[in-house]
């Protein structure tokens, strides 16, 4: 158990190609941190430079006190669960947990010890002396849970870890390894391209774009008040609606109505709305004109699809709703993110909580 | 799936026959007499000196020299063939897991000088060597017989292909686990070629055991004659009213077969396993 300092830590590539800009990151110990974003952003690279699978080309990590740049992945007292598992497929069960720890020359009787409470632990131990192919994707991963496990690393290291597995057990598997970490209390770093997972799972959240981190917060934070419209747009099912507005002297105006935002910003500003923010305008009060191109039922709610003016906008609503061909819609003046029309950070007016028709 | 009719099963007995026939006769004809033979050309009826032979053949003393039997020849042959085998496999699975697993400036050109040398058969290259070994004093030793032919282009290929199978997080595994690369190599690698090595094996022991020109080049000892050798001074005795021992000739070719079929027998599961599949 450790913290890990991520120091301005950059990787490039051999032929020019930069993976990793600069990133810096302060895990405390106990810490669940969530590395997430779209394929190429860098996560993996920034994993497995910590795990010591890549070398390092600038700054540095440490885990503990201790400067792990040069040192070998096994004298870094960290354990890796990787997306394809990667057991040692002619071992048994007992024999891939026990692999590392015998190379390491722990003692027999600890050995076993070990393996029992860990197999015990991930109700895996009916399967001890089975090969990994005669188990499950599930079974499989938490093998490689175990292997992780019984090393008591200073840091578990997740790499896509439920990817591979089918989406109900995809959420099992999820809590489980909440619930482990949160009962080992061990620092981990987990990667994922998948948002609900990062929401789920993380203490806190670090989304990365281009190499680059665009925001780090606890998951709710992220969610509330995204620090750009990338983040807005990748955290969140369905997708945040990110459309084009204006702010005039302090008031902003989209779909025919108008919110006093404060003077920070004259000019075309990108309007981000939760698609469940939105609700369906009362009898009499002002409200958008949203003409309803298509529903998706999702049971619970249902998303509805539409056109206000030129912009397409996704809206939450109960099925207990009636649907029209147009409807009218609230603006959550309260819930308006604001996001620079063309650098996409977020703008940091206080919006004054008046709706008022154009 | 296509439904077997009968005609498909008389094209593979016919087949079957066309493979199996040359043996039955050459079986056959051993346990007739050499005189019997000479007059009547191949038998495919049983005879009745089918101990009488096989004895003769394998406790013989023959040979110029008179000083080797057919046990000897049988050792020598699967000395040859096993020692083939064995050296090439863990010659070319070292060359390959370098070649696979280590970072060289050059490993792919090197590979490619490797794979080009699969082109050029053992004749092309046999006087050098047999120079090589004739400097360093090893003709008539079975040393001399093996080494010069061990390394293996088609074994190094093989043993790469599969490597570059093998997903590359089962050495991020490994690493994090704290294996070394000999450790990996022993621990992980072996026990996965396993099928491999076995198909492997058998290709490399067929190879071995079939050698002809090389061991008459470089042994000239008789303790060193091999099965194959042995045939064919059997045959070489025709000397004016004396005729060849065709019955031990055959009884020879007969006992020849039985080893790289048996190899065969006992490898066949993995053999296959190991040229059709990756085991995962």
């Amino acid at each position: 158990m450790a913290k890990i300092t991520i120091d301005n830590v950059v990787k490039t590539y051999a032929g020019g190609n930069t993976a990793v800009h600069g990133v810096t990151l302060d895990i405390q110990d106990g810490e669940f941190i969530v590395l997430v974003g779209p394929s190429g952003c860098g996560k993996s690279t920034l994993l497995r430079m910590v795990a010591g699978l890549e070398t390092i080309s600038g700054g540095e990590v440490r885990i503990g006190e201790r400067r792990v740049n040069d040192l070998d992945p096994a004298d870094r007292d960290i354990a890796m669960v990787f997306q394809n598992y990667a057991l040692y497929p002619h071992m048994t069960v007992r024999e891939n947990l026990a692999y590392g720890l015998k190379n390491r020359g722990t003692a027999k009787a600890e050995i076993e010890a070990r393996v029992a409470e860990a197999a015990r632990m991930l109700e895996i131990s009916q399967y001890l002396d089975r090969k990994p192919r005669a188990l499950s994707g599930g079974q499989r991963q938490r093998v490689a849970m175990g292997r992780a496990i019984v090393r008591k690393p200073a840091a578990f290291l997740f790499d896509e870890p439920l990817s591979n597995l089918d989406a109900k057990l995809r959420v099992t598997m999820r809590g489980e390894i909440r619930k482990l970490q949160k009962r080992l209390g061990t620092t981990s770093l987990y990667v994922t391209h998948d948002q609900l997972e990062a929401m789920t799972l993380a203490d806190r959240l670090v989304v990365l774009n281009g190499g680059r981190i665009e925001q780090i917060g606890k998951p709710l934070e992220i969610y509330h008040r995204p620090a750009s419209t990338f983040v807005a747009s990748f955290i969140g099912s369905p997708a945040m609606n990110l459309v084009d507005a204006r702010i005039d002297n302090g008031t902003l105006s989209f779909g025919g109505l108008t919110v006093a935002v404060g003077s920070a910003v004259n000019g075309p500003v990108t309007l981000g709305l939760r698609a469940e923010d939105m609700q369906v305008a009362p009898p009499g009060q002002a409200g958008m004109s949203m003409q309803v191109e298509y529903i998706e039922e999702l049971g619970a709610q249902r998303l509805v699809h539409g056109m206000v003016g030129d912009q397409a906008l996704t809206v939450t609503l109960s099925p207990a709703v009636p649907l029209t061909d147009v409807m009218q819609l609230t603006l959550p003046a309260d819930r308006l993110h604001l996001f620079d029309a063309q650098t996409g950070t977020r703008l940091h007016a206080e919006p004054r909580r008046v709706v008022q028709p154009a | 799936m296509h439904r077997t009719k009968p005609l498909d099963h008389v094209i593979l007995i016919i087949g079957a026959l066309f493979l199996v026939m040359p043996v039955v006769v050459a079986f056959m004809t051993s346990t007739h007499t050499a005189a019997e033979i000479h007059r009547q050309g191949l038998q495919i009826l049983p005879g009745s000196h089918l101990a009488e032979t096989y004895g003769t053949v394998l406790t013989q003393r023959g040979g110029f020299t008179g000083e080797i039997t057919g046990m000897r020849m049988l050792m020598n042959s699967f000395i040859l063939g096993i020692g083939f085998a064995v050296g090439k496999i863990v010659l070319s699975m070292m060359a390959a897991y370098a070649l696979v697993y280590f970072r060289f400036r050059a490993a792919t050109f090197m590979f490619w000088v490797i794979f080009t040398t699969l082109l050029l058969p053992l004749e092309v290259r046999i006087m050098p060597s047999y120079g090589v070994m004739s400097d360093l004093h090893l003709l008539n030793t079975y040393t001399g017989l093996i080494v010069p032919l061990l390394a293996s282009a088609t074994g190094t290929f093989y043993f790469r292909q599969f490597f570059k199978s093998i997903p590359d997080e089962l050495l991020e595994a490994a690493r994090i686990d704290g294996a070394g690369p000999i450790k990996f190599f022993i621990d992980v690698i072996v026990p996965l070629s396993k099928t491999m090595i076995a198909a492997i094996f058998i290709i490399m022991f067929v190879y071995g055991w079939n050698q002809y020109l090389w061991p008459m080049l470089m042994t000239t000892d008789e303790s060193f004659f091999t099965l194959m050798r042995g045939i064919k001074s059997i045959l070489q005795v025709w000397v004016g009213s004396q005729i060849p021992d065709y019955n031990q000739a055959f009884a020879m070719a007969v006992l020849a077969i039985i080893p790289p079929v048996a190899v065969v027998v006992i490898f066949q599961r993995w053999f296959i396993k190991g040229l059709t599949e990756s085991d995962k």
